[in-house]
């Protein structure tokens, strides 16, 4: 070892130079592998609408329907259910569908039914907390969760619970609504799922 | 050259010649003198001290039953679940090779959960261990994981929801969380992409990090010795004579056959559970999950396998009304390391650190705090060598103080533990959120009490 290397600058230059290097094409070489995990193109093309005829479904009663992977509902609401979603505006957190207009409610269905008609609910039955699906507790009576229950949905997994327009109770684990997907009616008994354009 | 100085392998009978060879080429009496003949382990563990080699055990098991599993299963989400059933049916001992994997995978949680109740109970993790217990905690974390991805697998419907409701706890993460929850899924919902990614991960990513760990953690171990239920080094009194440890016996043969009693009562235990109740009413294999995964419908109570349910009951318990609580809870902890840390930097970091956080707390949902409420239950673990202060390890020797706090938090976990297996009901959640301030207490409080605890002197030598 000389007392003084000539060497040493050159030498450091090079370790950072072929460091740096070496880090960016490891770094680049990641690239496919970070991607290869995202969804394949096949499952973006699965995203497709889907129609429902609703003509048996009789009042009070509830269907699902597959749209994406997910379960949607169409519950037909009776006059009874109507109601109980103008009793319990104080007991949800957001009544009038304000948080997140765009991702959760369309403007169609921003009203006090969350709906285009009435009489027809349609949410994503997908709990905005952790992606359980609720299920239908549509008998006004006293519950374990809830003495005054008035009807709605109950969710197993965290306790939440929606009314019959899906709107989120307040002080629980889901902090949103239920998704109102994008729909619109073909006819009176016949609805598509994940359209909303107008025309046709 | 190293190899011809060393002597010939003796006392192996016919095979002194055939390792004589190996070892002039690999160091094979090195190896077995460090960590089995040589390796000195204080004289008087007890009963808490057979969990790791048990651990080791049942990790041969499960790696073991899980290879020949995965001759006959389809990571497919249409086969997935026929094949399992197959598998229990069909396949000539099928059904023994899956209950002792799915009974395996219980076991080990109870295996390391009484191994980590033991380091709490001798201060196993305090200095110069902190390393062995971080390589432990990361072990554990490989475990929750490996546990997680492997209840996929079957393709029921506990398996179908409850990682529907995992992977959607890192969509509550601020910003980047829905794109992160759809990489981790691969698709919008759970589908098949997610199955064979977690078929992947299961039986071969964190398989291969675990046993590394497992190998990390041996090696600290050895490098700065084990501890022992008096909490005090036995290398501070080595014969002069030999240099090692006078209160040390030779790991083989004193613990090598002190374990294979324990592995063999273990093993009586794990056959009548796996024979006779391997699906322990529910805990070890959940009733639902013998329906298949149907992506429409929830099942009507849904709880993750037991050794998830108290992290489980915390995520559960963060509600609206308990962030005001959270809230209060971090002021006061914020006023107490105010009072007494004593530089002006670390009271002001503290000051800033607590408004961030109750910023965060008046901006983020609750669903987000109940997210990191969960991870940090967990994390918290890792700060344990830092956080106790007494100037003892042994609960031995320990007051009144740590033996009641340890107490409270064992019995915090087990309440909150049974909680998380329940369906909500408004006073279970009251009783989580209470058990939830008690099990962050236990840590969050420790740099107080276990300093302030009235101890007992250590003794010089090991006792009984």
């Amino acid at each position: 070892m000389a007392e003084k290397d000539p060497d040493q600058g050159k030498r450091r230059f090079l370790v950072a130079a072929t460091s740096v290097a070496g880090g960016v094409a490891t770094g680049a070489v990641g690239v496919p592998f970070v991607a290869s995990m995202l969804p394949s193109e096949r499952a973006k093309a699965a995203g497709a609408p889907v129609e429902a005829d609703i003509s048996a479904l009789a009042p009070g009663e509830m269907m699902r329907v597959e749209w994406r992977g997910k379960p949607v509902w169409i519950v037909r609401r009776t006059r009874d259910m109507l109601e109980s979603v103008k009793t319990v505006v104080d007991k949800v957190a957001d009544p009038r569908s304000e948080r997140k207009p765009g991702e959760l409610t369309p403007p169609y269905a921003r009203n006090e039914y969350r709906s285009i008609k009435p009489e027809y609910l349609i949410v994503v039955g997908i709990c905005t907390h952790l992606g359980c699906s609720p299920v239908d507790k549509f008998r006004s009576q006293p519950e374990s969760f809830d003495p005054d229950w008035k009807g709605g949905f109950y969710c197993p997994c965290h306790g939440s619970l929606f009314d019959l327009a899906g709107r989120v109770y307040k002080n629980k684990p889901a902090p949103d609504n239920l998704v109102v997907p994008p729909h619109k009616y073909l006819s009176d008994t016949r609805i598509v799922i994940g359209d909303d354009t107008k025309g046709a | 050259m190293a190899a011809t100085e060393k002597q010939p392998v003796t006392g192996a009978g016919p095979f002194n010649g055939i390792l004589t060879w190996v070892d002039r080429r690999f160091p094979l009496i090195q190896l077995w003198r460090e960590h089995l003949s040589e390796y000195y382990a204080p004289k008087n563990f007890n009963f808490w001290y057979y969990f790791g080699s048990l651990a080791i055990v049942v990790l041969a098991i499960q790696i073991v039953t899980g290879i020949f599993l995965v001759m006959h299963y389809k990571p497919d989400a249409a086969q997935a679940f026929a094949s399992v059933e197959y598998i229990m049916r069909d396949v000539p001992g099928g059904w023994i090779i899956r209950y002792l994997h799915s009974t395996g995978a219980s076991a080990f949680f109870i295996v390391v959960y009484l191994h980590m109740f033991r380091g709490l109970l001798y201060g196993s993790y305090r200095q110069p261990r902190e390393l062995i217990w971080i390589f432990g905690m990361v072990i554990y974390l490989c475990l929750m994981a490996e546990a997680f991805f492997g209840y996929l697998l079957p393709w029921g419907q506990m398996s179908y929801w409850g990682a529907q409701v995992i992977v959607n706890l890192f969509d509550a993460v601020p910003l980047i969380g829905p794109d992160l929850a759809l990489w981790i899924r691969g698709d919008y919902v759970v589908s098949d992409a997610t199955l064979n990614r977690f078929f992947s991960f299961h039986v071969i990513a964190i398989p291969l990090v675990l046993l590394g760990l497992v190998a990390a953690h041996i090696m600290a171990l050895h490098e700065v010795g084990s501890n022992n239920p008096d909490g005090i080094e036995i290398k501070k009194h080595k014969d002069p004579q030999t240099g090692h440890p006078r209160d040390g016996i030779p790991f083989h043969p004193y613990y090598t056959v002190k374990d294979t009693l324990g592995v063999a009562v273990f093993l009586i235990v794990f056959a009548v559970i796996m024979f006779f109740m391997p699906e322990f009413g529910g805990y070890f294999l959940e009733y639902n999950n013998f329906i298949p995964a149907d992506p429409l419908k929830t099942p009507s109570h849904i709880a993750p396998v037991w050794y998830f349910t108290p992290y489980y009951s915390i995520l559960r318990a963060t509600t609206e009304d308990f962030m005001w609580v959270l809230a209060a809870a971090a002021i006061a902890l914020a006023a107490l390391i105010v009072l007494s840390v004593k530089s002006a930097r670390g009271k002001i970091g503290t000051a800033a650190g607590t408004a961030v956080l109750l910023a965060g707390f008046s901006t983020l949902d609750p669903k987000v705090w109940g997210v990191v409420l969960m991870g940090v239950a967990v994390l918290i673990f890792f700060f344990l060598p830092w956080l106790d202060r007494s100037p003892v390890k042994s609960i031995r020797y320990r007051g009144n103080l740590y033996k009641s706090a340890l107490a409270v938090f064992v019995i915090a976990f087990v309440v909150l533990g049974y909680f998380g297996t329940q369906p909500v009901t408004t006073a279970g959640t009251v009783v989580s959120q209470i058990f939830t301030l008690v099990y962050f207490a236990f840590f969050a409080l420790m740099p107080w009490y276990s300093r302030m605890d009235k101890t007992r002197p250590e003794p010089d030598r090991v006792t009984g």
